[in-house]
């Protein structure tokens, strides 16, 4: 579980972040949703230090992320993958070194066992026979696939996906949105994502934030979206031709 | 100010980089990549350049000669001397910081506004260190055999040339190349190479990783990265000439 509590961020006279608190829950998909400008993208970057907020506490299963020193961060990160909007993969190496790569930065596993497991994590997330492709060489849906593969190398407890569907044609988005579910159901890992897609969420969401300029206007499960009172929220629904 | 801050900024940059690596295996072989990239893409470039350097200088110093009653040898130590002094070390650097330097700040910059170093900082990586260490070691190792490799094609350049255009004999150029030899002049020349190699990798190293947009962005560090390559390279040829000559 992640809880966030009180987090504050600004940027010179532009509060983004105003005493932002939420919890997101393992072996769930915990949603993060709201406008373009909203602060979604500073509070994941926030949650997986990327940016450091001036006030508040982000907490990994009782490590409080901000209090840490610099080893002990490392710790942390080693137990977080992440799915970039735009996969960020490593140009310069293969499908297959991508994956392998934090496998070789942080384990003591043979080639051999590197190999097994890179097939393995490939296979996961149904891809195969692109072992040595370069990422220049391959779809976006392939891409993001070769990106979860990437995350989830090292059995991470904490995922998070920035836009996982962005510039996917919807049947490749509904795949990976069952991969995400599946994976998550399956290694039990707190899992955040940050979209505007609505169809992923009432597809896959199991705790959804909503915020709105930098405040959490409203949290809870998707079923209680519809019946929300909240103006902004609602608003957000109908946009989205929800 | 503003240059006080930009220094300021380099320094703290320098500290992350120089840090132990996360795995010796993978930096060791990082450094081999970096190392026969830059060489293997440079010294095509390199050799032509140093060989016509070579080759011009001796027939502008033929020019000079003529009509003297100065032995046509003394050609050969001229080129010789200009050329391991200045030529080599000097022109060789300010062009690999123009092919070399946008290649590693383009590299890095791009990396950036992909969030490639985003994704290695979420990992747990060093990422200044992880994505230029092993560069400026690289560099560091690999520019100073180029610029040794400038020195010799230029003598060669200067000794074609003058037999070509009748200045002066292969063994009268050679004779000018053995008399009054100063080894220091050698010692000198990889002093500034090493210390050349350094400024164009680190600070384009540097330029490529405060990149923050997109690809216009990545096009200014590049540009950013050779002209202040550039700067340092004549700035330092000036201090170390002042330092170590006199």
């Amino acid at each position: 579980m992640i809880i966030v509590e009180n987090v504050n961020k600004t940027f010179g006279n532009k509060h983004v972040l105003k005493d932002f608190s939420a919890k997101f829950y393992k072996g769930k998909c915990n949603f993060i949703i709201g406008a373009s400008g909203g602060g979604k993208s500073v509070l994941m970057k926030c949650m997986v230090g990327l940016i450091t907020p001036e006030t508040g506490s982000i907490t990994f299963d009782d490590r409080d992320f901000l209090k840490l020193n610099y080893k002990e961060k490392i710790n942390v990160r080693k137990d977080i993958g992440m799915l970039f909007q735009n996969t960020a993969l490593f140009d310069s190496l293969s499908v297959e070194e991508n994956v392998a790569f934090p496998l070789r930065m942080f384990t003591t596993f043979t080639e051999e066992e590197i190999s097994d497991r890179v097939n393995f994590c490939l296979s996961r997330v149904n891809l195969i026979n692109l072992n040595k492709f370069a990422p220049s060489n391959i779809s976006g849906g392939q891409k993001k696939r070769v990106g979860i593969a990437r995350a989830i190398a090292l059995n991470p407890k904490y995922l998070f996906c920035d836009e996982p569907n962005s510039g996917l044609d919807p049947l490749t988005s509904r795949l990976i949105d069952e991969l995400i579910k599946d994976i998550t159901i399956e290694y039990q890992i707190t899992t955040i994502i940050n979209t505007h897609d609505m169809k992923s969420l009432f597809v896959m969401g199991d705790n959804i934030v909503f915020i709105h300029q930098g405040n959490k206007w409203w949290e809870g499960e998707k079923e209680g979206i519809r019946s929300s009172a909240n103006n902004e929220l609602l608003a957000f629904m109908e946009a989205s031709e929800f | 100010m503003k240059f006080l801050q930009n220094f300021g900024e380099y320094i703290l940059f320098l500290k992350a980089v120089f840090t132990k690596p996360e795995k010796l295996k993978i930096f060791r072989q990082q450094i081999i990549t970096e190392s026969y990239n830059i060489g293997n893409s440079s010294y095509g470039i390199i050799a032509l350049i140093s060989t016509f350097i070579g080759a011009v200088s001796t027939i502008q110093i033929g020019y000079q000669f003529e009509g003297s009653l100065l032995p046509d040898y003394l050609i050969g130590r001229i080129v010789r001397d200009s050329n391991i002094l200045e030529f080599a070390p000097t022109i060789t650097a300010l062009v690999l910081g123009g092919k070399v330097g946008s290649s590693i700040a383009s590299e890095i910059g791009t990396m950036k506004v992909t969030e490639q170093i985003d994704a290695l900082e979420i990992m747990g990586i060093n990422a200044a260190s992880h994505t230029s260490f092993a560069k400026i070691i690289g560099g560091v190792i690999t520019i100073p055999m180029l610029v040794l490799y400038a020195m010799i094609l230029s003598l060669v350049g200067g000794a074609v040339s003058g037999w070509l255009s009748g200045i002066i004999s292969v063994e009268g150029f050679v004779k000018g190349l053995r008399t009054g030899f100063v080894g220091y002049n050698v010692v000198f020349a990889m002093t500034k190479a090493y210390t050349f190699s350094f400024i164009i990798t680190s600070i384009s190293a540097f330029q490529g990783f405060r990149t923050v947009g997109g690809a216009l962005e990545v096009g200014e560090s590049s540009t950013n990265a050779v002209v202040y390559s550039c700067i340092g390279i004549i700035f330092f040829d000036f201090i170390l000439s002042q330092l170590m000559l006199f």
